[in-house]
C-alpha cells in the first residue's frame, strides 16, 4: 500500500500498460479469426468451425502451432537484424496502442486516481502516435533486407518506397482535423465533437467546424496502404512475391510479423476513431438517457442469440463451449444493466463498436477488392490521394479562417 | 525521484553507444541501425527535458524519414562490407588531440558552469507546448522559417535537376 500511494502514476501505468497488453492480444488472435470468419461468408464458405463451436478456439490452436514450430534461420542472413526485425515491428506497432484514449479521462481508477481508460493522456499524443507508426517500416524493410533473398529483398523494398509515399498522405489528411480542433491531444480532439453524430469531425455540422469526410477518405485509403493491407499489400504480394518481405521467417517470428499487422490495423482504426467518428462518444445526444442500457441490451441480445444457437445448432463440446460463451454474455449484460456500472463502461463501448465497424470494413474491403499493379499504387498516392488530400487541408484553412478575413 | 535519473542514463549510454557503433560497424545497414539508435534516444532525452513535441519531431523527421531513406538507399545498391582503411595520418596526429582537446573544453566548461543556471535560462526562454512554439515560429521567425523553406526546396530542385541531367 505504501508503494502505491507513494508511486500512484507509476503503479497504475505499470497495471494499465499489462492489462491493455492482455486485452490487446486477445483481439489480435479474434480478429485473425473474424477476418477469416467474414472473408470466408464472403465467399460463401463457412471458415473455422472445427477448432471449438464456431472455430472460436482457431486462434489459441494456430497459436501453439506457431508456438511449436522450428524456427528457421537460414544460413546466410544477417543474423542480428534478422532477429530484431520482428521484434521492431511487433514492440513498435503495441507501443501505438498505448497512446490511445479508450474512453472519458473523468472515469478514474479506484485506490490511484489516475485515469481508468487511457495508459497514457499526452496533449502531443496525435504526433507521438504517428512519430511510432512512422518506424514501423524498419520492420518490414529490414525483414527484406536481412533475408538475404530475392522476394524478400523486393517485398522490403516496395513497402519503403509505399510506406513513405503514403505517409505524406496520411499525414496531410489528418490536419484538417488538427486545424478544426486546434489541438493534438486526443482527448481534446474528442471532447470538440461532443453533442450528437452531426457533431462528429466527418460530419462536422456544427459552429466553427468543417466537414471532413474527404479527409476521412483519403485518411482510410492512405491507411490501408500504411498497414500493407488488401488492395495495397504489395509488399507480400503472394503471387508475384511467394509472400514478400516475410518468405524466409518461420514459427514465431513469422507469428510476430502477422501480429504486427493486426496491431496496426487497430491503430489505424483506433485513430479514425478519435480522429473522425468521435472515439468514446455516445452518437446520441446526452439528453437521451436511456442509451446507458445500449451496452447491456446488445450484450444480453448476444447472449439470447447463443443461447438460441447453442440449444439449435450445436452438439457434443460445442454444444458446452458455446453455453459458456453464452454465459459470459448474459452475465456480462446483466451486469451492464446496472446504471452505476452502465455509466462507467459507455466510452470504453462506443469506441470498441466503432473501431469494430472500422475494422469490419476493413476485412470487407480485402473480400471484395483486387490488387493494385505497383505503378498503378504509386501514381495514385502521388498523383491522386496527395493533391486531394492537400486541397482538403487549403480549403479547410480558409473555411476556418473565412470570418476573420472577412471582418479583418 | 530516481526514475528519470535511470532513464537518462540509458538513454546517454545508447547515444554514445549508438554514436560510437555507427562509427566502428563495417556493414551500412548496422550503421544505419545505430543511427536510428542515437535519435530516438536523443528523443527520449528532449522529453525528459520537457519538450515533446520538438521529442515527437526529432522521431518522425529523422528516425521515420531521413533514415528510412538511408535505409531504402543502402537496400536498393544491396551495399556490402566495407572497406576499412588503415588510420590516416592526419587523424592520427591532428584529430585525435585535436577532439581530445574538445572532450577537455567541454567537460571543463560543464564541470565549472554554475549549477543550474544554463538549464533555469533555457527553461524560460525555450518554448514548450505546441502552441507557444508555433506563434513564436509564425510570428517572431516567420522570415528565417520562410527563408529556410525556400532554402530547402531550392536545393530539392537541385537534387531533381542533378538526377535527370543524362536524359
Amino acid at each position: 500500500m505504501g508503494f502505491i500511494s507513494q508511486h500512484p502514476v507509476l503503479v497504475a501505468s505499470i497495471v494499465k500498460a499489462a492489462v491493455l497488453l492482455f486485452i490487446v492480444m486477445t483481439a489480435l488472435a479474434y480478429l485473425t479469426w473474424a477476418e477469416r470468419k467474414i472473408i470466408a461468408h464472403i465467399q460463401s464458405r463457412w471458415g473455422p468451425y472445427f477448432v471449438g463451436a464456431h472455430g472460436l478456439l482457431q486462434p489459441l490452436a494456430d497459436g501453439l502451432k506457431f508456438l511449436f514450430k522450428e524456427d528457421i534461420t537460414p544460413p546466410v542472413t544477417d543474423r542480428l537484424v534478422y532477429t530484431l526485425a520482428p521484434f521492431l515491428a511487433l514492440s513498435l506497432s503495441l507501443t501505438a496502442i498505448a497512446l490511445i484514449p479508450f474512453g472519458p479521462p473523468s472515469v478514474l481508477l479506484p485506490l490511484v486516481g489516475q485515469q481508468a481508460w487511457s495508459v497514457t493522456d499526452l496533449n502531443i499524443g496525435l504526433l507521438l502516435v504517428f512519430a511510432i507508426t512512422s518506424m514501423g517500416v524498419y520492420g518490414v524493410a529490414l525483414a527484406g533486407w536481412s533475408s538475404n533473398s530475392k522476394y524478400p529483398l523486393m517485398g522490403g523494398l516496395r513497402s519503403s518506397a509505399q510506406m513513405i509515399s503514403y505517409e505524406v498522405s496520411l499525414t496531410m489528411s489528418v490536419v484538417g482535423v488538427v486545424l478544426v480542433a486546434g489541438t493534438l491531444s486526443f482527448n481534446e480532439i474528442i471532447q470538440r465533437q461532443s453533442g450528437a453524430f452531426w457533431h462528429w469531425n466527418i460530419f462536422g455540422l456544427q459552429h466553427g467546424a468543417v466537414p471532413q469526410i474527404i479527409g476521412f477518405l483519403c485518411y482510410f485509403t492512405a491507411a490501408i496502404a500504411e498497414t500493407n493491407r488488401v488492395p495495397f499489400d504489395l509488399p507480400e504480394a503472394e503471387t508475384e512475391l511467394v509472400a514478400g518481405f516475410h518468405t524466409e521467417y518461420s514459427s514465431f517470428k513469422f507469428a510476430m510479423f502477422f501480429m504486427a499487422e493486426y496491431a496496426n490495423m487497430i491503430t489505424v482504426s483506433c485513430l479514425a476513431t478519435i480522429l473522425f467518428f468521435g472515439g468514446w462518444l455516445s452518437p446520441f445526444p446526452s439528453s437521451w438517457t436511456w442509451q446507458i442500457f445500449l451496452p447491456g441490451a446488445g450484450l444480453v441480445l448476444l447472449g439470447i442469440y447463443c443461447a438460441y444457437d447453442t440449444l439449435t445448432e450445436m452438439r457434443g463440446i460445442a454444444r458446452l463451449q458455446l453455453a459458456v460463451v453464452t454465459l459470459l454474455a448474459l452475465g456480462g449484460g446483466l451486469l451492464c444493466l446496472i446504471p452505476a456500472v452502465a455509466g462507467v463502461i459507455q466510452g470504453p463501448f462506443w469506441f470498441t463498436t466503432k473501431v469494430l465497424l472500422i475494422l469490419f470494413f476493413y476485412i470487407w474491403m480485402r473480400g471484395t477488392l483486387p490488387r493494385f499493379r505497383y505503378d498503378q499504387l504509386m501514381s495514385f498516392g502521388w498523383k491522386l490521394l496527395l493533391p486531394v488530400s492537400l486541397a482538403n487541408l487549403v480549403v479547410t484553412a480558409f473555411v476556418m479562417i473565412w470570418p476573420w478575413l472577412r471582418h479583418g | 525521484m530516481i526514475l528519470p535519473l535511470i532513464i537518462f542514463s540509458l538513454c546517454a549510454l545508447l547515444t554514445v553507444g549508438g554514436a560510437v557503433a555507427l562509427i566502428l560497424s563495417r556493414e551500412p545497414i548496422h550503421s544505419a541501425l545505430a543511427l536510428i539508435l542515437v535519435m530516438v534516444s536523443l528523443a527520449v532525452l528532449y522529453l525528459l527535458l520537457g519538450a515533446p513535441f520538438v521529442a515527437a519531431v526529432q522521431i518522425i523527421v529523422y528516425a521515420g524519414a531521413v533514415m528510412v531513406l538511408f535505409v531504402f538507399v543502402i537496400m536498393l545498391l544491396n551495399m556490402g562490407v566495407e572497406e576499412q582503411t588503415d588510420f590516416s595520418k592526419i587523424a592520427k596526429f591532428v584529430g585525435v588531440p585535436l577532439g581530445l582537446v574538445l572532450i577537455v573544453w567541454i567537460a571543463h566548461w560543464m564541470f565549472h558552469a554554475q549549477a543550474g543556471s544554463a538549464m533555469g535560462t533555457g527553461a524560460t526562454m525555450v518554448p514548450s507546448s505546441t502552441r507557444e512554439l508555433s506563434t513564436q515560429l509564425f510570428r517572431q521567425y516567420l522570415f528565417p522559417f520562410e527563408a529556410t523553406s525556400i532554402l530547402i526546396l531550392i536545393a530539392l530542385l537541385g537534387a531533381l535537376v542533378m538526377a535527370r541531367k543524362e536524359e
